[in-house]
């Protein structure tokens, strides 16, 4: 039975091709780039190379690229740099759909740091209002953090606003854009955008690498001090080959940035709509054109998440699910609760991502398999069958 | 990815005996939408001899909840209701080749199901627990007789094994106190920290953390500093109370003795469980 990977906002294949740039550095050149012999200290010019290929994704400097272990160390720095250099503000802002890097951050910093956390929520259809920013955000805000792009909707958020709102109030503003680059062109030569924090595996790099970026002049207190690494900001030797790896994946990224928007976004399409046309009461969590095009959540009513997963792996199909019984919480997702997804949808709500491997074959056999799997699990189900005739009817 | 027995995929793959009956003699509910899972269950009961002829399930669940109840109809039919009565959530467990801890309140809602489904053929409203009680865990719905009755047949001793089991505390935590106590309360320690202590209610981690600060400073380092001695309290966890011992006390010969006045000191003051450990700091 084949695999069919819909879960690349959970992670990515790394590309073949940053396999084979990645290979030559673990039992060939496997140097430490600071050392004084050239065995070691030439791979320095690698490393060079990979913050190029990523700055030029960005649209960044070299200088404004802090290699890091990946996405969770970066929104740490980021934000324990913000606090540390601004002490005298002690007000955080940012959403209630974060990722747990940044939730779970901000709720220790609130419980055992004294800070104020102020959280923006997010409507229906997993929008932010920039009044509520302009209102949360004080002349006391150290730092605003605000993912660029939900995981689990794949909601995109308005970062460049935000972020001139976080300026006028002299905040720095972060954001965690690991679902983000890749899928969408950035260019962050002309936004007010502090820190930027991505992760390689998201992009079908490597997994253990990731990036911080800080805009310059943004000032800088380092999470991780050692050696004198990445200009002093990040101690620990260079992940050479992670940043190889890393450094080729963005290279790829910017070849087939068009192909995401184009390609993959119809087969998330034609997988919504062909999903949608062919079940009854399911709806779309998410606003359907402020959304990432690789990205689609849909609650399948009266059905429990975990549920369909599993019949789903047995298909050979990978997806996630929002359900609370598959993250060993007994809450289902945060995100669709914040949104005020209804309750009969929230626990059968599934995530299915894709990438540019996918091809239109898998989305047929998805489009072909599912139906029954609903339908099997609605049987079973006690809830939903007067809804459900009723639609069947209506048909 | 949960760790999910053969036995329990092979039910839920393959569920038996799904779907409704449909001249039941008595009808069992137990879960809702909300809470992520529910179970309606459904039985055929020989009026003469009271054995379970027919079980059949309808339920809205993860794969552990659709497994238990796949599981629980198979165990129940043939069996008279009284000795269906003897099965509880660990049989049903059992059965599946284990469940994972965290999915145990799966085979509680089993037998909760078949326990209300008896109430309902009895013309008894509901059993008890399900009705009686006060409500502790406002996320899901959960009362401190159900909490009791889970704590005392499956000999629960922390509030994650409460949630585990009965999912209370799961959502917003705020009822975590209470659970404690709850857990306290049936292992029959409440009476004994009453009698020792004085103590008017059993302690939650905060508590004892303080009232083992006030106890050494007011208490035991005055009686060191005395002698030229002194300690420091590095840290609580659960009931182990870590130390260390300074100025005459680290070269006192006695430091044993020491060591076991302070935890005699502090059981009486304190908590009987508490147990020191000294540490160099």
């Amino acid at each position: 039975m084949n695999t069919v990977y819909l879960d690349n906002n959970a992670t990515t294949m790394v590309a073949p091709e940053v396999f084979e740039a990645m290979r030559p550095y673990f039992v060939e050149r496997y140097g430490n780039p600071s050392s004084m012999h050239s065995f070691g200290g030439k791979l320095a010019s690698q490393v060079a190379v990979g913050r190029e290929q990523l700055a030029s994704l960005l649209g960044a400097s070299l200088s404004e690229i802090v290699f890091t272990s990946g996405g969770t160390e970066s929104d740490s720095t980021a934000i324990w740099s913000a606090l540390s250099t601004m002490p005298e503000r002690r007000e955080i802002v940012t959403t209630r759909v974060e990722h747990p890097a940044v939730l779970n951050l901000c709720k220790h910093l609130a419980r055992f740091k004294g800070y104020t956390v102020r959280w923006l929520s997010v409507d229906k259809e997993g929008l932010l209002d920039l009044d509520e920013v302009r209102e949360k955000v004080t002349d006391n805000t150290a730092i605003v953090s605000v993912m660029w792009a939900n995981n689990e909707t794949g909601v995109i958020f308005p970062i460049a606003e935000i972020a001139e709102i976080a300026a006028e109030h002299g905040a720095l503003m972060h954001t965690d854009a690991v679902q983000v680059i890749g899928k969408i062109p950035v260019d962050l030569s002309e936004t007010q955008i502090n820190f930027l924090s991505l992760s390689g595996h998201k992009l079908h790099g490597p997994k253990g690498i990731g990036a911080l970026y800080v805009k310059k002049g943004t000032r800088f207190a380092p999470f991780i001090i050692g050696g004198h690494q990445e200009s002093d900001r990040r101690g620990g030797t260079e992940n050479v080959p992670g940043i190889v790896g890393l450094g080729e994946a963005a290279r790829l990224a910017g070849l087939h940035i068009r192909e995401e928007n184009e390609r993959v976004k119809r087969m998330r399409d034609r997988l919504e709509k062909g999903l949608l046309d062919r079940i009854p009461m399911a709806r779309r969590n998410g606003h359907k054109d402020h959304r990432l095009p690789n990205t689609l959540n849909i609650g399948f009513e009266f059905v429990e998440g975990e549920a369909i997963l599993m019949r789903m792996d047995d298909k050979g199909i990978c997806a996630s699910s929002g359900s609370a019984c598959t993250s060993g919480s007994l809450e289902p997702s945060h995100v669709l609760r914040a949104m005020g997804v209804p309750f009969t949808c929230v626990h059968g709500s599934i995530r299915f991502s894709l990438s540019r491997y996918n091809t239109d074959e898998e989305i047929d056999y998805v489009l072909e398999e599912l139906p029954g799997i609903i339908q099997f699990l609605r049987e079973m189900s006690p809830f939903g069958r007067e809804y459900l005739n009723a639609a069947c009817k209506a048909q | 990815m949960w760790e999910y027995s053969d036995k329990l995929k092979e039910h839920f793959f393959h569920p038996r005996n799904v779907g409704e009956i449909e001249n039941y003699d008595a009808v069992g509910e137990v879960g809702s939408l909300a809470c992520g899972d529910a179970l309606k269950l459904y039985l055929k009961i020989d009026p003469e001899t009271e054995v379970i002829s027919d079980a059949r399930f309808q339920t809205f669940g993860c794969g552990s909840a659709i497994a238990s109840s796949s599981a629980l109809t198979e165990m129940i039919k043939g069996k008279t209701i009284e000795e269906a009565l003897k099965i509880t959530n660990k049989d049903i467990a059992e059965y599946l080749g284990g469940l994972p801890e965290q999915k145990m309140h799966c085979s509680v809602m089993g037998r909760d199901a078949f326990h209300a489904a008896v109430a309902c053929y009895r013309g008894q409203p509901a059993p008890r627990e399900l009705i009686e009680g006060n409500l502790v865990c406002e996320c899901f719905g959960v009362t401190d007789e159900q909490i009791r009755k889970e704590v005392r047949e499956n000999n629960l001793t922390t509030v994650e094994q409460v949630t585990n089991f009965t999912k209370a505390g799961g959502g917003c935590g705020l009822c975590h106190e209470r659970i404690e106590e709850l857990i306290a309360e049936v292992r029959g320690e409440l009476k004994e920290i009453q009698k020792k202590a004085a103590a008017p209610k059993p302690m939650t981690n905060i508590r004892k953390i303080a009232k083992v600060q006030e106890v050494i400073e007011k208490e035991i380092r005055p009686t060191l500093q005395q002698d030229g001695g002194d300690l420091e309290l590095v840290d609580v966890d659960g009931n182990r109370v870590f130390i260390a011992l300074r100025g005459l006390c680290t070269s006192c010969p006695s430091a044993g003795l020491t060591k076991s006045g302070i935890e005699s000191k502090l059981r009486e003051l304190v908590h009987p469980d508490l147990v020191v450990e000294e540490v160099s700091a």
